[in-house]
């Protein structure tokens, strides 16, 4: 329990949390994380609401058999599981490129020794 | 004494010795309110689905799919892909820079006593809300589940309502979490079993499932015989308003997951974000099975029972049971009985504990004692007394509106104020530098007045039979009110902003709130037993 950074208090510990805003990695951090949560969210939210709309106003395009009496509408419903399980995968294996530049922060802040960082 | 009854009792045993053993360890309030911190990704996984899958999603979505089908199933859908929110955008933020409750990340860089008096009345009327609906819903489910052992209504109520506070009291998070782990396994058993059951029915031929589930025979309203296909939508959700509520239904789930705050709390029981985001993933693979299970629990009702036969003999919410019954008999039927006792026991205690803490760490140490305990261990005392207090006060509710209340406007409430209150302010704190403390108190305010108020004049209060409240066609069309109340929530936390001026100090903390939120530099750390 060494950590010396506390909720910002004294002006000379708020400008550590701005030096950590300001190394490339943390720059390049949020680009990946931008990168990836933006389009994953805006694809995930299109194709829930896809659903409800398809079903809603178009119930007798979705009521089409396409295997024996199973329909679209089904199959649509059902395909909305195995996406959300998709993206979630993605998302875990895209944040392993978070957790990298996390730690090398955390090295960064070690090494200039303005932060004890305990684990 | 019968098997249901055996059953019951044994569960109770169970999770009493839980709390005992939790209640060695509760010393601290970060082993009181967050279990130290350090339970595991699956462990806070199993237990996030524990939290999550209500009665009302086990024996409510069973019984809306075996009486109509299609549109039924269309409310697991939401259930499931609401988690993608949580883990793309709330739950990681939330771990590295809050403490205890929703409101620490709000806290962070605005003002904190008014921010924490909002949120913790938005944490608190989601909370009773929801568990009200839980309690009158547990209290009629009990009295009809164990039918021949004397056991009403009001005891029924009585005994959940007195079980959840003792757990939560007694064992905190440390023992809230455990039932919560416990019920998920019995429930994801129970209905795995079942599910094998239902295609053992049908000899494992998916063709002929379906071929049943395209032909569903039950008596019309006129009395007559009907044949349905159970898998064409609009059974429910029929013009002209049946699409508009089925996309404010899915908005309400899809945000408001992200804001419910006993969901939310959960991910201050693990060491770190990383542990947040793995559980999560856990969460979402227990969940989405279920809930693709409920299409064997439901069409396997409405072909294998029969919609007729489950109205006489208790109504949708007992579809699930009786289709226990129908596969395996009396003792099949009291285990499932028994699973659905443990899932409202579980959400509940999850309810208390993070409407107690709310209570303690928002409003008494923060909001009124302004930010220090002033006795060490204070908190955790008021958090207890709190936890009595919620407890006790949904107790009464609960048998004041009697077993027949119309509740399942209860629970649409609390997600339409999750998702309109509380994500907005959480997103926009976390996302937007210029938002200040005007912006986050009118977004919770407006999210929140917005929701009751557009539940209150809609078709779940007003209407021209004698099940309404109101006796007037409703002002309101929808059911679920995210549509509207979902950018109302938005617009005012955008208005406040505007209208507050710019808020310097809430600026210049910004950067260290993304730099906390982004690395889990000076996050909670995980203690020591």
């Amino acid at each position: 329990m060494s950590t010396t950074l506390t909720p910002g208090v004294s002006s000379e510990k708020k400008t550590q949390w701005d030096r950590v805003a300001e190394m490339d990695e943390f720059r390049l951090l949020l680009l990946a994380k931008v990168g990836f949560v933006v389009p994953a969210t805006v694809f995930f939210i299109a194709y829930y609401f896809a659903l409800p709309v398809l079903v809603g106003y178009f119930p007798d395009f979705m009521s089409l058999k396409v295997w024996g009496p199973v329909n679209l509408a089904y199959l649509f419903a059902l395909s909305q599981f195995f996406v959300a399980w998709t993206i979630a995968y993605l998302y875990v294996r895209a944040a392993r490129e978070f957790d990298e530049y996390g730690e090398r922060i955390m090295r960064r802040l070690e090494e200039e020794g303005k932060v004890k960082v305990d684990e | 004494m019968n098997t249901t009854l055996f059953l019951f009792l044994a569960f109770i045993a169970i999770t009493l010795g839980i709390t005992a053993w939790a209640a060695r360890h509760s010393g601290s309030s970060a082993s009181y309110f967050a279990a130290n911190r350090r339970i595991t990704a699956w462990q806070n996984g199993v237990a996030v689905a524990g939290d999550y899958m209500s009665a009302a999603s086990f024996l409510g979505i069973a019984g809306l799919i075996a009486f109509f089908g299609y549109d039924g199933f269309l409310y697991s859908v939401g259930w499931l892909v609401a988690y993608l929110t949580v883990l793309l955008i709330v739950a990681e933020p939330l771990r590295n820079a809050g403490k205890y409750t929703m409101a620490d990340v709000l806290a962070y860089r605005l003002s904190p006593r008014p921010v924490r008096a909002m949120a913790s009345l938005s944490t608190l009327t989601v909370s009773t809300f929801y568990m009200i609906a839980q309690m009158v819903g547990a209290g009629a489910l009990v009295a009809l589940l164990l039918k021949g052992s004397n056991i009403s209504f009001h005891t029924a109520v009585i005994g959940v309502g007195i079980l959840m506070i003792v757990y939560v009291v007694f064992g905190g998070m440390i023992a809230t979490t455990w039932v919560q782990i416990v019920k998920a396994i019995l429930l994801m058993s129970g209905t795995v079993l079942l599910s094998v059951l239902v295609m053992a029915h049908f000899h494992f031929s998916f063709g002929e499932f379906f071929g049943a589930v395209s032909q569903v025979h039950y008596t019309g309203p006129d009395g007559k015989e009907v044949v349905k296909d159970f898998l064409t939508p609009g059974l429910r959700f029929k013009p002209p308003y049946g699409a508009l509520e089925l996309i404010s239904l899915g908005m309400a789930l899809i945000f408001g997951t992200a804001g419910l705050p006993h969901i939310l709390v959960r991910f201050y029981t693990v060491p770190d974000a990383k542990t947040a985001r793995y559980s999560v993933v856990w969460a979402m693979v227990l969940i989405g099975s279920f809930y693709i299970m409920t299409t064997f629990l439901g069409f396997g009702a409405a072909t294998i029972v029969g919609r007729d036969f489950i109205t006489k003999n208790g109504g949708n919410n007992m579809s699930a049971p009786l289709l226990a019954n129908a596969l395996g008999g009396a003792v099949f039927f009291a285990f499932i009985s028994a699973i659905a006792f443990a899932t409202i026991l579980a959400v509940v205690a999850g309810l208390t504990i993070s409407a107690s803490t709310s209570f303690a760490h928002d409003v008494w140490t923060n909001v009124i004692h302004n930010g220090t305990e002033r006795a060490p261990g204070e908190e955790r005392r008021v958090a207890r007394i709190a936890a009595f207090v919620v407890g006790a006060v949904a107790i009464g509710v609960a048998i004041l509106l009697g077993p027949k209340a119309n509740v399942a406007f209860l629970v649409a409430l609390a997600f339409a104020v999750a998702a309109s209150a509380n994500v907005p302010v959480i997103v926009l704190s976390i996302f937007w530098k210029r938002f200040n403390t005007a912006g986050a108190v009118c977004g919770l305010a407006s999210g929140l007045v917005a929701s009751i108020v557009l539940i209150f004049i809609g078709p779940s209060i007003m209407g021209n039979d004698a099940v309404h409240i109101i006796k007037h066609a409703p002002i309101f069309p929808l059911e679920n009110p995210g549509i509207l109340s979902i950018p109302i929530g938005f617009a005012g936390a955008l208005f406040g902003t505007f209208l507050g001026g710019r808020e310097p100090l809430a600026e210049a903390k910004f950067t260290e709130l993304e730099v906390r939120a982004n690395t889990g530099l000076g996050a909670e750390k995980a203690t020591a037993h």
